[in-house]
């Protein structure tokens, strides 16, 4: 056979080598590419699947764990929730607006894969700096996609995060999770079985786009221009009226009893989803590739088995419930076409018509279980010691430390305001607050639970470039306060771990670090993982971005009945200051603002974490705060402006004597604003919680005042808050 | 209250359960009426709820205008029948020419949530006429093409027979006039661009949408 075409596809010759040994003779065009899309770094996860393993992912309220199509935990009341999050960051560097809109489609077809209603959408972005113009038309086309996507498909978006850095000018990330809710007993999962049964190919026809997206595109890094905007052809383009139409269609075949297992058609398509079925049930099938409706005329074999296409979903049907499969599907108006028989022999037989001649056959199981496995090589970082020695905190000072704080501030409004957040009645707490709140619904009567559910995603590049381990362990540390803030215990996580090439030591490093460190903090917050996605290959030009963990973690609200304190201040509260003293500037924002990417983290203290959050839920349950904000990004002073600026009421602050205090991120740390009639009880209960406290000011007035520091109006501060990105972005064309 | 209302469902409309959920909550009787069925199950009012009914790819409610759902609402419309079109169902009404005018792109060219500020202009119409004018309402916007226009004959029209009844306090899309809401001259046919059903519950924030969809179900009480 042409001895090229493998390599072509994106498979070595030792990958070559092992699908003739399992089929015993050389594999054909059509068998090749399918093995090329399924062992491809995207969907085969061949170089981090051996680190995953690391990860804690049991727990009493998991229902379904890693490797399905989503996560499903129990939240009582008879419900359950599914959730997950993905990639979808190299198409968006190509095809920014139909990149992202079909990430979002992919996710939201995951979980109603599951037999989950998805009621909310998060989106964690990452771009390269707001003065690269290139990384400006990017912002703007993700955004305008996720908006003209999310919105029309009808799933709110709730939150998530917008960062702009320079790791990510040649490789932005362009993260989606996706939560939906079902009865419990609904769950469904992705298998065929039961001899004879119909598997039938719901919604959009099959066309060429995607081609070889998992493996030319996911799997590679980007080079130069030109080359890059060849691969455009490799995204595909969404249509959010079908999703719609498919996601009503596959929820009534549910509820209707009308199908065994169901499965979502994205990464390797048709050839994914066929034997993703048929090995998990433990079968076989016989798929008709010409009975699949066609795009366009003269597809090869090949080009249907792997096509992107994009709504699309594979049903197994027993055939006496076929004729209502067909009535529903035309309700909706969606396209219903038989296109697979479940057969005893555990093979995948492509064949065309049913008993035609047969194209391609291949072990199902093979597909996946037997996909490479890699022990890829680790090293640590060169100049690792010069590095850890380099400390942030010998840079010299602000001249004007107002300056940095502005250039530290940033609504997301400007891209959130785009995407419809209120859906479904249940937002209590939309996008730009500590987390997300929704209330829980039973998803068939409607009947409000009184309970509610928290959602927050994070990630820290500048923490995990300095340290993968801790600054992994610091992320979910901070979901977790997240949550805490809004009253909620946490209950699941996702990760999608963003990094470089994984052929690189130092990358595998990274990502061994990172899921070691990951691990260390869910076994200390007894968080199972419950899914998750890795995304390699995120370089340009033979640069690695920073390793990019990102976290997606639920909790759940015992009484929703009253919103929970948010950002915010009233004149006269006093402020104060929870959790251990404030430690260097390594990887904080600031930091990096100046240039400053080296240094050490110290470990997190796990246990004087918890207690922060147990403490902090408490306060919020017992409405003891008037609002409150956890330290993150930009530290104190950014936390203390944003409740500035969301109050419209200034303050003074004291016991803060640089801008290392000021600016420092180092976590476990949550500002409080408390009535004063309430401060020996707060005062008390951190006390018994035996969490540090300090008095550290006053919220009065419209100015924003730090002693010795700086004075500053709240309404400069809001200015700069609120015009960061309609000032870079706006000018831009609107793109879709 | 008891009222039977209607609440059309297009292929891709998004919104029909939380306006059945908002509904039923002011104590009517919200059921759902299929696009395809022109039969309108004899309620007592019809509510268009938001969405995209068709994916509107063309402009909104231009395919939607033409289901057998929407020629029974027309007949409904002439005899009387309360009508109220929100967001998509505003277009609906506008392409059907249940309501006049038409709603294009806003001006900043960019979909847009957030909650705004409303002044009631004319209590006079089977949404509003339980509030009083100038009253402020804060409800939620959650559009593209919420930007109204018409022509300037029609917006004079408008102003005189006291059509427009809702108004932004600071307009988010380049409305002409600032509309948010207007009534078809015979007062039982509204359409507003924002968001009643999401302003009904005080942990979304606001309940000043309550009043509006109250004086609608009371507004199909007397139309029986």
């Amino acid at each position: 056979m042409d001895d090229q075409l493998h390599r072509s596809l994106g498979l070595t010759d030792d990958e070559l080598a092992k699908i003739i040994e399992i089929l015993g003779r050389d594999p054909n065009h059509l068998e090749l590419a399918m093995y090329s899309v399924m062992w491809s770094e995207h969907c085969s996860y061949k170089s981090s699947r051996i680190h995953l393993k690391r990860l804690p992912t049991e727990g009493k309220n998991v229902l379904v764990g890693p490797g399905e199509n989503a996560g499903v935990i129990d939240v009582g009341d008879g419900i359950a929730i599914a959730l997950r999050i993905e990639s979808h960051n190299h198409p968006s560097y190509i095809e920014p607006y139909q990149g992202a809109a079909t990430g979002v489609g992919g996710i939201i077809r995951d979980i109603f894969t599951m037999g989950a209603r998805p009621i909310a959408i998060m989106d964690p972005l990452r771009f390269g700096p707001l003065e690269d113009a290139r990384s400006r038309w990017v912002a703007e086309g993700v955004v305008s996609g996720i908006s003209g996507y999310g919105n029309s498909v009808g799933v709110p978006n709730v939150g998530g995060e917008i960062v702009f850095d320079e790791t990510y000018k040649g490789n932005p990330l362009v993260n989606v999770l996706c939560v939906g809710i079902l009865p419990k007993e609904r769950l469904v999962l992705g298998q065929a079985s039961g001899i004879g049964n119909l598997a039938v190919l719901l919604g959009s026809t099959t066309g060429r786009d995607g081609i070889g997206g998992v493996s030319v595109l996911a799997s590679a890094g980007f080079g130069d221009e030109e080359e890059d905007a060849e691969k455009r052809p490799s995204v595909q383009v969404g249509d959010p009226f079908e999703e719609k139409r498919l996601i009503e269609a596959c929820l009534e075949l549910l509820d209707e009893g009308l199908v065994v297992g169901i499965q979502d058609l994205g990464g390797a398509g048709l050839a994914c989803a066929a034997s993703e079925t048929a090995s998990r049930g433990g079968v076989g099938m016989d798929f008709n590739v010409s009975a699949v409706p066609q795009r366009e005329s003269g597809m090869q074999p090949f080009e249907i088995m792997t096509s992107e296409s994009q709504e699309r979903m594979l049903a197994i049907v027993e055939p006496e419930n076929l004729e209502q499969v067909f009535a529903i599907c035309n309700k909706w108006e969606i396209r219903s076409s038989v296109v697979g028989k479940v057969t005893p022999s555990g093979a995948l037989r492509i064949v065309d018509d049913f008993d035609g001649e047969v194209l391609g056959e291949v072990p199902a199981a093979s597909l996946h279980e037997d996909a490479p496995l890699y022990e890829r090589p680790i090293s640590e970082p060169d100049d690792m010691d010069t590095a850890i020695t380099d400390q942030a905190t010998t840079l010299s000072g602000p001249e004007k430390i107002e300056d940095d704080l502005f250039d530290l501030l940033m609504s997301p409004q400007w891209a959130t305001s785009q995407y419809d957040s209120q859906l479904f009645l249940n937002t209590v707490v939309g996008p730009g607050s500590n987390a997300a709140v929704l209330r829980l619904k039973h998803p068939t009567s409607g009947e409000d639970t009184g309970r509610g559910m928290a959602l927050t995603t994070d990630g820290n590049h500048r923490w995990c470039a300095i340290n993968p381990r801790i600054g992994s362990a610091m992320t979910v540390a901070e979901s977790v306060l997240n949550l805490a803030c809004v009253g909620a215990v946490p209950q699941a996580l996702v990760n999608c771990l963003n990094f470089g090439n994984p052929e690189n030591p130092v990358v595998m490093w990274q990502l061994s670090e990172a899921v070691d460190g990951m691990a260390e903090a869910c076994n200390a917050f007894d968080l199972p993982v419950v899914g998750g996605n890795v995304s390699l290959y995120n370089e340009s030009q033979g640069t690695n971005i920073d390793p990019t963990p990102i976290v997606g973690v639920i909790g759940l609200i015992n009484d929703l009945s009253k919103a929970p304190p948010g950002l915010t201040w009233n004149d006269g509260d006093r402020i104060i200051l929870l959790g251990p003293e404030a430690n260097g500037l390594n990887g904080s924002a600031w930091a990096f603002m100046k240039g400053h990417r080296r240094g050490s983290l110290d470990p997190i203290d796990f246990d004087l974490h918890k207690r922060v959050c147990a403490l902090t839920r408490d306060l919020v349950t017992k409405e003891l705060v008037t609002g409150l904000h956890d330290i993150s990004t930009g530290g104190l002073g950014v936390s203390a402006a944003e409740m500035a600026i969301n109050s419209g009421v200034g303050c003074t602050l004291a016991r803060t004597p640089d801008h290392i205090a000021f600016f420092s991120e180092s976590p476990s740390r949550v500002i409080l604003a408390v009535n004063p009639e309430l401060l020996t009880e707060v005062e008390q209960l951190a006390a018994e919680y035996d969490v540090p406290h300090e008095r550290i000011g006053l919220a009065h007035g419209e100015i924003f005042t730090v002693k010795n520091l700086l004075t500053v109006p709240v309404k400069d501060l809001q200015e700069k808050w609120d015009n960061r990105l309609s000032d870079a972005l706006d000018g831009g064309t609107t793109q879709g | 209250m008891n009222q039977n209302i209607g609440v059309v469902v297009f292929p891709g409309s998004n919104c029909e359960k939380d306006a059945m959920e908002a509904l039923a909550d002011l104590g009517a009787t919200p059921l759902l009426l299929w696009h395809a069925d022109s039969d309108l199950q004899g309620v007592d009012a019809v509510v268009i709820p938001g969405g995209f009914a068709h994916g509107d790819y063309l402009r909104p409610g231009a395919i939607a205008r033409f289901s057998p759902a929407m020629e029974a609402i027309i007949d409904f419309a002439h005899n009387g029948g309360p009508v109220l079109g929100i967001c998509n169902g505003f277009q609906v009404l506008t392409e059907a020419g249940l309501l006049p005018g038409a709603l294009q792109k806003n001006a900043g060219l960019k979909f847009l949530c957030k909650e705004v500020e409303l002044q009631v202009e004319s209590t006079n119409s089977v949404l509003t006429n339980m509030t009083s004018k100038g009253q402020t309402l804060r409800i939620p916007i959650n559009h593209f093409e919420g930007n109204f226009t018409c022509t300037d004959e029609t917006l004079i029209e408008l102003q005189s027979q006291d059509q427009i009844i809702l108004t932004y306090r600071e307009n988010p899309n380049g409305s002409m006039a600032n509309i948010a809401g207007i009534c078809n001259t015979t007062r039982n046919v509204v359409g507003l661009m924002p968001h009643p059903e999401r302003a009904c519950h005080t942990l979304l924030g606001s309940t000043d949408g309550r009043i509006l969809l109250e004086s609608f179900i009371q507004g199909a009480h007397a139309a029986v």
